[in-house]
């Protein structure tokens, strides 16, 4: 071995480094669809509003930060779906611009006033932005929906009820032929938002599902998937397989109609709006607060009361006020028509009801 | 092989140059043991509001205690593990021997390559695999068995509709350390002195003889060593699992319900994206108990292989 | 070794009381044509049923063992049947790992090429809703970590195995080698809580960074690239250092001039295996590096996307449109296989074309 040759090796390091390098420059020059830098959009608006929270809001967020960096190129919305509690956590701490978040801050929590983005003693603006039915869907061969009420879905989830042929199914679906058929009940393995409201639901409407709403399963058994899409993709694979998912995730799969009063409710956009409309305000809360109390154990015709709602949070009043006209646009489009059209498109979502949006719209602009 | 010990025997002169040269060497040593013990010393200080916060307060827990959450998931994750293992190792030594011994010598290094193509598949392929493609297909096979050998526990009903038991997730753990471990297994078995192969042919063994014989006992370490180290990887495994596997119950040897004890790994994963506060300090602590697991078992691993090489002949 | 199979066939004499060459073949087909018969038998009473190719070969392929092995123990004796047995075992092993590897790569293939575009490539997925749009920002991620990673780990790394294979005596080197083999086997998620509590530690709780997925990605390769380099440096024959010793040359110019050269085919090899280990991580990422939808240069400054998180981010929170986000995980899981392949390939030519050729 000559020692001359071994001195050029190393070089060879530095040229795939070097190689390496280049590449990763020639990635970065052709993102099509990235702003370029220091670029300044005609609305004027520009800067970095970062959001976080609720997993649930995501599909929707991103199509709203999609729509509303197209209109405003030279501003950026960053919504991170770090889960409703860290996202409440973030905001306190200021590290969040706005949160998303599956339910309102409690009384306790908001006498505190710690918020440290916000001034001390101002109101928290919170709008329930996302309304999501949530449906019950279930695989059995050539049957597509089915009447159950709250107890029933209990029995099924808790594991009580096994066979589709069980006498407490069969009572209230009369006319349809179910099978000798073992149940295989799908819930969430992780921690999710449409757990604690499906949950919830169970809890305020009958006394066999004596755990609390939680996020996390309470019961010990049954079939666990990960996320929406192991929950959808594990019943569809399956026989006699139910499961619960957002309402944009049924497909062809079959759907629980769900005994309100003294009729049985199918999922639609109109039906959970309705319970929001339903519902009474939380007590003692300021007027741009708009945190609601779900009613879900109404009977009021037409409303179906398995709903996921979810609350935009915000400063009324920003430490910060190069912040507010960022705040005060991208809230203001989220819950105009468009915004909320494109909520429906990108994931689903119930639109929020006109009143609603009266209230909201008054919140958002008062926000300085 | 060249004997190392000896570059020690021939002192050249101490220089400036050999100070830092070797100081560094030294250094990034020793920056190994800094970092390990940093790993753990950064795991046990996240680890510690878990012990002093009073359990009501993580929701997670909602109440228990904290061993009473975790001994489930040490199960599940020790279980799925083993059972992927008692998969993994005999298919792995057949690949091996079929490599080594077996298959054309000119194909042999190909097909050495198709087998460290599964290495190369990433884990969340496998997830997505797992849960759509086996798990279906494998279902009715879980059936079968609760029906007829339901009175074995190992196989007490009722059987999963969907097919993603603690089985299912534990095939896709043994495809997954397949390729670690044939590969080890495969150099080691080429390295058996060919003078041991040839003396036991030309005594009239068979193929088999030859390598139960020869290339087995000289291999057992190497054998060992491969299948702890696919332990290793499967008691780590996170996405595969958390995608597979329906892990909704406690401790139970039954394969092919659809309560199964999840796996720490899994389990950090599912809940670390919605966890605040105290709740990641307990993920953290569940992690620390993986990491001792996985530290208690290099452990007993690199003791057995000590001792074994001892006994072995073949050095 | 290779007179193991007898070279007897035909009507030898010697080969009385031997299967021929072609005989297990024959068993096999039999086997098979039997299970299928049987499958069709059994299903021939159910109308409309399709007959279980798969199901057929599986148990076709179980009867094959059992029946080779009672033919030789008829005709060859004890000994020759179990050995057709084994052998009948180990194709049979080899067999079995094929079936997962083929369903695997063909479902990849078959759902990625569906979006393996021109766009895939040349899109974030800033600003993308339902179809359209590409992983840029998570192949940027990914290198841009991966490539951080192995300019922290590899100076380590190889370092250490000098340490260890040059200077290294007594009990420092043992608890050196006993904890490198340790840190192999901690778990990649173990890695990534690691990283995320250093920086939750440093910069308050919820920091999500592109160097804290780079320094988890490198606790993970620093043990790989120690164990390579440290058989690779092993390799070096001694007297290419005695003679280099002879001439007067300083052990440390040894070392970097005579020891690395010499082995840098099989240290670059290592290196790029261990790439192509951490390359496909994704729970470390997930944990440490968190996930976003815009392209990320800056390691000290916000979440960084990476291709296997982009992947399992797709599957696991798709919009109304869940086929475009399928097909988009499908795309990105068929690239980050091409990727590590193509890894794979780099270093075994790099082993073969640039080994040292010395007198051993």
């Amino acid at each position: 071995m000559r020692l001359s040759s071994t001195g050029r090796r190393p070089w060879r390091l530095s040229g795939i480094a070097a190689i390496a390098v280049a590449g990763s420059l020639l990635l970065a020059s052709c993102a099509a669809n990235e702003p370029a830098p220091g670029g300044e959009s005609p609305s004027g608006l520009s800067g970095t509003l970062v959001g976080g929270g609720a997993s649930s809001q995501d599909a929707a967020q991103q199509a709203w930060v999609a729509a509303f960096q197209t209109a405003n190129t030279g501003a950026t919305v960053e919504y991170e779906p770090t889960g409703s509690g860290a996202g409440r956590d973030n905001f306190i701490a200021g590290a969040n611009n706005f949160t998303g978040s599956d339910r309102a801050f409690k009384d306790d929590e908001l006498a505190k006033d710690n918020f440290t983005a916000c001034v001390a003693g101002t109101p928290i603006v919170e709008i329930p932005n996302y309304i999501s039915p949530i449906a019950i869907i279930f695989k059995l061969d050539g049957i597509t929906s089915l009447n159950l009420d709250a107890a029933t879905i209990a029995g099924i989830f808790k594991g009580d009820i096994t066979k589709w042929n069980d006498q407490k199914i069969a009572s209230q679906n009369a006319g349809v032929t179910l099978p000798d058929l073992a149940i295989t009940a799908v819930h969430r393995s992780d921690e999710s938002g449409t757990t604690e409201n499906f949950t919830d639901y169970l809890h305020a409407n009958t006394p066999v599902w004596d755990a609390d709403a939680s996020g996390n399963w309470p019961y010990e058994g049954g079939e666990a998937a990960n996320g929406t899409s192991g929950v959808v993709d594990a019943v569809s694979n399956g026989t006699g397989t139910i499961g619960y998912a957002d309402a944009s995730r049924a497909g062809g799969l079959g759907t629980v109609a769900v005994k309100v009063g003294g009729d049985y409710v199918e999922y639609s956009a109109a039906a959970a709006a309705a319970i929001v409309d339903e519902s009474p305000a939380a007590p003692g809360r300021n007027a741009v607060d708009l945190a609601i109390e779900l009613d879900r154990t109404s009977d009021a015709a037409g409303v179906y009361p398995i709903v996921l709602v979810s609350y935009l949070i915000a400063c009324s009043d920003y430490q910060d006020d190069a912040i507010v006209p960022l705040v005060k646009a991208y809230l203001g489009y989220i819950i105009s028509d468009e915004g909320q059209a494109v909520g429906v498109k990108a994931a689903g979502i119930a639109p929020i009801s006109a009143t609603l949006f009266d209230k909201a719209k008054a919140a958002v602009d008062s926000i300085r | 092989m060249p004997d190392t010990a000896a570059p020690a025997r021939a002192k050249p002169r101490l220089r400036p140059g050999d100070r830092v040269f070797s100081g560094s060497a030294l250094a990034a040593g020793t920056l190994i043991l800094a970092i390990l013990a940093g790993v753990a010393a950064f795991l046990i200080i996240e680890s510690v509001p878990v012990v002093t916060t009073d359990p009501k307060d993580i929701n997670i827990l909602d109440g228990q205690p904290f061993w009473s959450y975790v001994a489930p998931l040490v199960f599940g994750t020790l279980w799925s593990s083993a059972i992927a293992l008692l998969m993994a190792v005999p298919v792995s030594i057949g690949i091996a021997l079929f490599i080594s011994h077996y298959a054309p010598r000119r194909l042999a290094q190909g097909l050495g390559y198709i087998i460290d193509l599964l290495a190369a598949v990433p884990s969340v392929v496998f997830g997505l695999w797992g849960g759509n493609v086996l798990a279906p297909a494998i279902q009715p096979l879980y059936s079968w068995l609760t029906e007829h050998l339901g009175w074995i526990p190992l196989f007490a009903g009722p059987a999963s509709g969907t097919g993603r038991t603690i089985l299912t997730a534990s095939i896709v753990l043994a495809v997954m350390v397949l390729p670690i471990i044939t590969a080890l297994c495969r150099e080691v078995f080429l390295q058996t002195p060919v003078l041991h192969e040839e003396a036991a042919l030309a005594l009239g063994a068979t193929r088999w003889e030859m390598i139960r014989t020869a290339v087995l006992p000289f291999g057992r370490p190497g054998i060992i060593s491969a299948s702890m180290l696919g332990l290793g990887r499967a008691l780590g495994e996170t996405m595969a699992v958390a995608m597979v596997l329906s892990s909704s119950g406690g401790i139970t040897l039954a394969l092919l319900t659809s309560s199964n004890p999840g796996t720490i790994a899994a389990n950090i994963a599912l809940r670390f994206a919605e966890a605040f506060g105290t709740n990641i300090n307990l993920l953290i602590a569940t992690g620390l108990i993986l990491f001792a697991i996985t530290l208690v078992v290099n452990m007993i691993a690199r003791w057995i292989i000590g001792r074994r090489r001892e006994f072995s002949g073949a050095n | 070794m290779a007179a193991s199979t007898s070279a007897a066939s035909g009507t030898n004499i010697y080969a009385a009381g031997l299967l021929g060459k072609r005989t297990p073949w024959f068993v096999l087909a039999g086997c098979l044509a039997a299970s299928f018969v049987l499958f069709w038998l059994l299903q021939a009473g159910t109308p409309g049923a399709t007959l279980n190719v798969a199901g057929a070969i599986i148990v076709g392929a179980i009867f094959y063992p059992l029946a080779i092995y009672t033919i030789s123990l008829l005709v060859e004796g004890a000994r020759k049947a179990k050995d057709r047995l084994v052998t009948a075992l180990v194709y049979g092993a080899f067999l079995l790992a094929l079936a997962p590897l083929i369903t695997l790569l063909s479902t990849v293939v078959a759902n990625g090429l569906a979006r393996f575009d021109l766009e895939f490539f040349t899109y974030s997925m800033r600003s993308i809703v339902g179809a359209g749009g590409g992983f840029v920002h998570a192949m940027v991620g990914t290198l841009l970590m991966t490539l951080t990673a192995t300019v922290i780990s590899v100076p380590i790394g190889l370092m250490t195995s000098v340490y260890l294979v040059e200077y290294g005596r007594g009990p420092l080197a043992r608890a050196i080698t006993f904890f490198v083999d340790v840190m192999t086997g901690i778990p990649s998620i173990v890695a990534g809580l690691f990283a995320y509590s250093i920086f939750a530690l440093l910069f308050g709780p919820g920091t999500k960074l592109g160097i804290a997925g780079a320094i988890s990605l490198t606790v993970l390769m620093i043990p790989v690239v120690v164990r390579s380099s440290e058989d690779m440096l092993k390799l070096v024959p001694n007297e290419l250092r005695e003679a280099s010793y002879a001439l007067g040359v300083p052990k440390w110019l040894t070392i970097l001039k005579v020891v690395l050269p010499t082995s840098i085919a099989g240290i670059m090899t290592g290196v790029i295996l261990a790439i192509a280990r951490i390359i496909g991580e994704t729970a470390p990422l997930l944990v440490a590096a968190g996930f976003t939808n815009n392209l990320n240069y800056d390691m000290l400054n916000g979440r960084m996307q990476s291709l296997p998180v982009a992947v399992y981010y797709q599957y696991v929170s798709p919009g109304v449109d869940v086929q475009a986000y399928l097909d988009r995980a499908w795309a990105g899981a068929l690239t980050l296989i091409l990727i590590v392949m193509l890894l794979n390939i780099i270093a075994r030519l790099i082993a073969r074309y640039f080994a040292p050729k010395s007198g051993r």
